[in-house]
């Protein structure tokens, strides 16, 4: 493209100093997590919070996994069960809202996908009074429940808007061979499905374990997921800070990993949330 | 984009081609695959009309209800839970809040995103590194983000001074130790926006990035070409093309602030002083059993919401019916 003028020589290194210390600035936060869980109960103290630990010490993140493992635990199985309900449904869902237009398609669709933008205060006392009703509240399976329905409007805009982008060509030819509606999903829409479904699943996995209002609703102690109890802990006089931080950092792990090493996915879930498909 | 294709398979063209008979009794037979259309998405129409539609109009009930203490009670008050909440001091704080905290956010969310966005499209080397590094706090829950930031912002001074403060002081950039969120009222809150920027802004950079990078490269060179410098480019082409990632993002964060919860809870632990609605609604229905007055938050809520989102979706549903 454009050839390195002397102008280019001087901006690029301010460019580059700006990008590094705006990277430090977001980095901030991870270094004081970091720190402060590698290091002994000895050496830790709010004066001394931004120096280095003498060594690797496990301390705090044993103690912080002792009290928070068996909620790490409910997060997880609700967690992977929500998400792989939830992607099967908004497959599905995606696949009919995308090619099967039905009468009012469009207007039902728009009315599916109010439901992912509204306040959950709104229908929290008859989802509470309901899940009571029907006996799952404070059960895991119950959350897990919730998480699936309340994620319909999203996994479904994705789903849809992704099997968008499949050509209609495809699916007539398949039309003309004489396969119907499953047989066209069985046969040319699922197996090409495996991007979209990555998406979903990182999507609804980060959402239900980063949910903190309707697990704590819908939860007792017992089936507290690591959200709440991470809270509970953060706002118990008794637990130290610096186990606090090992918290932290251990609720933040599972959705960091995912994103280390799927951010590509995730990043199209969050741009499907903003409605661009 | 994603309607344009769908239609030449969608309604009435599919039977048309995949059964002769539909030329015969084209308005009366309905093919098996058009039944089983509707009987498949059916459960989740069901669901939201339910959870969505159903709970929402149960709360309005609930909100003009009497109902305080553990047993429902549907005594109808007519629009009393809403004329108290009008005179309630506590629903003034939150909603000066909400309007401080959500008017900060968006501006220095909608800055700070556009910048590095700006920052990050010059191609540069690691462009993939620093994306990811501006953008990963997204992944973190708002429980986690404010229970680290608790620590960072921690007001104390003197000899107990830690932190973020403690960072200043060592650095000798002593103005900017601060009382954070436990500033006087009406400012704290204006500080709990730095967590929420931090979480938030790599969303608003991949936003403009994304939008930055399918304006064309001809497009650019050609003002090149014109004499346009850089800035330029960026003034008078690439900002007037970007208004609708601008209000995609003012939509998605809007409604992220005006209903901010988890944040403040964890940030916060119970200082009123931070108040905002949604706590105030948890903490009035599931601790003070307050139903109706709970309620009513929660209705109010919903209303300030859709007054953003509703013309947004039936903007959006419009644009790609027309395309």
């Amino acid at each position: 493209m454009t050839t390195a003028s002397p102008a280019r020589r001087i901006v690029r290194p301010i460019l580059y100093l700006l990008l590094i210390l705006t990277a430090i600035v977001y980095l901030l936060p991870v270094y004081v997590l970091l720190v402060t869980a590698l290091k002994s109960f000895a050496e830790v103290d709010l004066q001394t919070m931004w120096n280095l630990p003498s060594g690797f010490y496990f301390d705090n993140f044993r103690e912080a996994f002792r009290l928070l493992a068996p909620h790490l635990r409910n997060s997880m199985v609700m967690v992977v069960s929500a998400s792989l309900i939830s992607s099967m449904v908004g497959s599905v869902n995606g696949y009919i809202f995308a090619k099967w237009k039905f009468k009012h398609a469009d207007l039902i669709f728009t009315l599916i996908l109010f439901g992912m933008f509204i306040p959950y205060q709104s229908i929290l006392i008859p989802l509470v009074q309901f899940m009571q009703l029907i006996g799952l509240r404070g059960t895991i399976l119950g959350l897990a429940l919730v998480h699936v329905i309340y994620g319909i409007p999203i996994t479904t805009l994705i789903f849809r808007n992704y099997y968008a982008g499949v050509p209609t060509e495809i699916l007539e030819a398949g039309h003309i061979d004489g396969a119907g509606l499953v047989g066209l999903y069985r046969h040319i829409l699922f197996p090409l499905s495996i991007p979209g479904f990555v998406v979903v699943l990182i999507w609804q996995f980060t959402q239900a374990y980063n949910d903190f209002l309707f697990a704590v609703v819908l939860t007792n102690p017992a089936q507290w997921p690591i959200t709440v109890a991470l809270n509970n802990l953060a706002g118990s006089q008794i637990v130290q800070w610096n186990v606090q931080m090992a918290g932290a950092l251990l609720a933040a792990l599972p959705t960091l990993l995912v994103y280390i090493f799927l951010g590509r996915f995730f990043l199209r879930g969050l741009m499907a949330g903003a409605l661009k498909g | 984009m994603s309607l344009s294709t769908p239609r030449s398979l969608a309604g009435t063209s599919v039977p048309s081609s995949l059964e002769p008979a539909a030329g015969r009794r084209r308005r009366r037979r309905i093919s098996r695959d058009q039944v089983l259309s509707v009987l498949l998405v059916s459960p989740s129409i069901l669901a939201i009309a339910v959870f969505v539609y159903g709970f929402i109009g149960w709360s309005l009930r609930v909100s003009l209800s009497a109902w305080s203490g553990l047993n429902p009670d549907y005594t109808f008050v007519r629009l009393q839970q809403y004329a108290a909440l009008l005179h309630d001091r506590r629903f003034a704080i939150d909603v000066r809040n909400t309007a401080i905290f959500t008017g900060l956010f968006l501006v220095v969310c909608l800055t700070i995103g556009f910048f590095l966005a700006v920052l990050l499209d010059q191609r540069l080397k690691g462009e993939n590194l620093f994306r990811s590094i501006y953008l990963f706090p997204m992944a973190i829950s708002f429980i986690v983000t404010g229970v680290i930031w608790r620590w960072l912002m921690n007001p104390a001074t003197g000899t107990r001074i830690s932190g973020l403060n403690l960072l200043f002081d060592r650095l000798g950039l002593d103005s900017f130790i601060s009382r954070w969120h436990t500033t006087l009222p009406p400012w704290g809150i204006a500080f709990v926006v730095i967590p929420a920027v931090w979480q938030m802004s790599g969303f608003t950079m991949a936003l403009y990035l994304g939008g930055l990078r399918s304006v064309s490269e001809d497009l650019r060179e050609a003002a090149r070409v014109d004499g346009a410098n850089e800035f330029q480019i960026y003034r008078h082409i690439l900002v007037p093309l970007l208004q609708p990632v601008t209000l995609s993002a003012v939509i998605i964060l809007g409604h992220i602030s005006l209903k901010i919860f988890d944040l403040i809870v964890a940030l916060s632990q119970n200082d009123m002083r931070l108040d905002v609605p949604a706590v105030y609604m948890w903490r009035t229905t599931f601790d003070g059993n307050n139903y109706g007055q709970g309620a009513a938050i929660g209705i109010i809520m919903l209303v300030t919401v859709a007054l953003l989102i509703i013309p947004y979706l039936v903007y959006s549903m419009r644009t790609e019916a027309t395309q």
